[in-house]
């Protein structure tokens, strides 16, 4: 069992949610998170006064699968996220120790589906 | 008496109260943080509550009462003892004394507030009202004696202010500046961003401001008549050339327009038109409004910035500055063909309106800057001025106010 943390462009939600839904993904936690990468953040204007270093808005997915499931996902999102400028995002991929569903007590990979 | 004149100046009187709460409270209130926006919001409507009760009790006769050597009223009409529904002939002939003083109310009312702009985001709230009570009392009710009160010495001397260029946005103004210079940046200014947390807030509180200014400026006729229609128009035009120059300016400048600098020009616009509205005609008041947005714009961009001080809203920014400009504005372009009670400025051969406005212009300005710095020394010794670095971290709504107004969680 992996855990994969994406964190992409909010305005790429919808077609990364589509290709993994593609593949068979259908179960995901979506967060908006504020982050800044090799961009650098950006600069608000307020009444003249430039204030650098704003953090950007991003969106993060958390997916927990199968091992089966963990390069469909990567190739899901890298193809809805990406539109080759600095700023995509980065995907993250942990081991995952244990999974419960809670309604049922089920244990392990029967869990996450 | 004329009832249309008393419904007028009636209506005006509750569209007064209304830049107060919610209009000026929602702009200053979107410009904090979001750890801050009840500390402003709060102030806001305590100050409505402490001054016209202050009013009722004393402040109105200090500032309107019989002259005392032209410096300030008596306390013959404490209580507002014979205020009543006979008209004042000196203020307004045709309108319930009263209704007269209801008005004047919410004037007084809503300059306090305006200082909030220069303090907001680490001040005691003790220390704020202690300072508002005084402020008012000495500067606010003395400053309106002398230009409006009858036997006021500024009034005697010719000075123009038709709706509180001088009384209500250089004294306010100008005493944010040394509010702002005494108490000090907030924390991190200039090491962080210190962003406005809801902007649509700010928008609706100017927007609502541009609204009630109506009831400020043309409500200041005392008279549902011709000079009212005037100051209506003047201050609506001067308003929209405001808004339009300042986010000219920044387009130019910044490269994009903001609606937050279109907002903060449209305020500059009718700042400055309060003490010309009812004695120029709308085309100079249309450039009275080029004119301001692009001297606040530099005042605020340009100047804060190279000195450096934490005039946290911008209150001496627009208000003392716009005021500043408004009033001398007044002695170049009034005119008595705009209003016989009036007088020419110095476009239609009255150099010497120009000097009075002027010399109100300094007077004024020392005033404010001596009594605000001695009244911050006494609220200062007494309970501190300002919140613990703690504190000011944590933010005012949790500390001074004990609640919060954004829940993260159910």
């Amino acid at each position: 069992m992996k855990l994969i943390i994406a964190i992409i462009q909010p305005h790429k939600l919808d077609s990364v949610k589509a290709a993994l839904e593609d593949v068979g993904i259908n179960l995901m936690t979506v967060t908006n998170v504020l982050g800044q990468g090799r961009q650098k953040g950006h600069t608000e204007i307020y009444r003249g006064a430039k204030e650098a270093g704003g953090l950007l808005n991003k969106v993060r997915l958390d997916i927990a699968v199968n091992e089966d499931f963990v390069e469909p996902a990567i190739k899901a999102i890298t193809k809805g996220a990406h539109t080759s400028d600095v700023g995509d995002g980065k995907i993250f991929i942990v081991d995952l120790a244990e999974c419960v569903r809670i309604s049922s007590a089920e244990r392990g990979s029967a869990a996450i589906g | 008496m004329n009832s249309g004149d008393t419904a007028w100046v009636l209506m005006s009187s509750a569209l007064v109260l209304l830049m107060t709460v919610p209009g000026l409270a929602f702009f200053y209130g979107g410009l904090v943080r979001r750890k801050n926006v009840l500390s402003i919001l709060m102030q806001c409507f305590i100050i409505l509550c402490v001054i016209s009760l202050q009013w009722v009790l004393f402040g109105y006769s200090l500032a309107f009462g019989p002259d005392f050597h032209g410096i300030i009223g008596d306390l013959s009409w404490a209580g507002l003892n014979g205020v009543g529904a006979l008209p004042n002939k000196d203020y307004a002939a045709t309108i319930p004394h009263s209704v007269f003083m209801i008005f004047q109310m919410m004037f007084a009312v809503i300059t306090p507030a305006l200082i909030i702009g220069a303090y907001a985001e680490r001040v005691k709230f003790p220390a704020f009202l202690l300072f508002t009570i005084l402020w008012a009392t000495f500067v606010y009710d003395p400053l309106a004696h002398w230009v409006w009160g009858t036997g006021g010495w500024l009034k005697n001397l010719g000075a123009l202010d038709f709706a509180g260029g001088i009384v209500v946005h250089v004294s306010s103004g100008i005493s944010a500046l040394i509010l702002a210079l005494l108490l000090g940046k907030r924390v991190g200014y200039n090491h962080k961003p210190i962003r406005p947390h809801n902007l649509p807030f700010t928008v609706l509180g100017g927007a609502l401001l541009w609204f009630g200014w109506f009831g400020f400026n043309a409500g200041s006729a005392l008279a549902a008549d011709g000079i009212a229609a005037n100051a209506f128009i003047t201050t609506n035009t001067a308003t929209a050339a405001a808004g339009l120059t300042w986010a000219l300016i920044e387009w130019w400048h910044n490269g994009s327009p903001t609606i937050l600098g279109t907002v903060t020009g449209a305020v500059a616009g009718l700042v400055a038109i309060t003490p010309a509205c009812g004695f120029v005609n709308p085309m100079n008041a249309m450039f009275m409004g080029m004119i301001v947005a692009a001297v606040c714009y530099i005042a605020v961009a340009v100047i804060k910035a190279k000195l450096g001080y934490d005039d946290s809203l911008d209150a001496f920014g627009v208000h003392g500055v716009g005021g500043t400009v408004g009033t001398i504005a007044t002695g170049i372009f009034a005119e008595k063909a705009v209003n016989a009670a009036g007088n020419n400025g110095l476009l239609f051969g009255n150099a010497h309106q120009l000097v009075v406005q002027s010399l109100s212009l300094i007077v004024a300005i020392t005033f404010a800057v001596v009594m605000t710095f001695i009244i911050f020394k006494i609220v200062d010794a007494l309970v501190g001025m300002r919140v613990e670095e703690k504190n000011e971290i944590v933010g005012l709504d949790l500390t001074q106010q004990s609640e919060a107004a954004y829940t993260v969680i159910e």
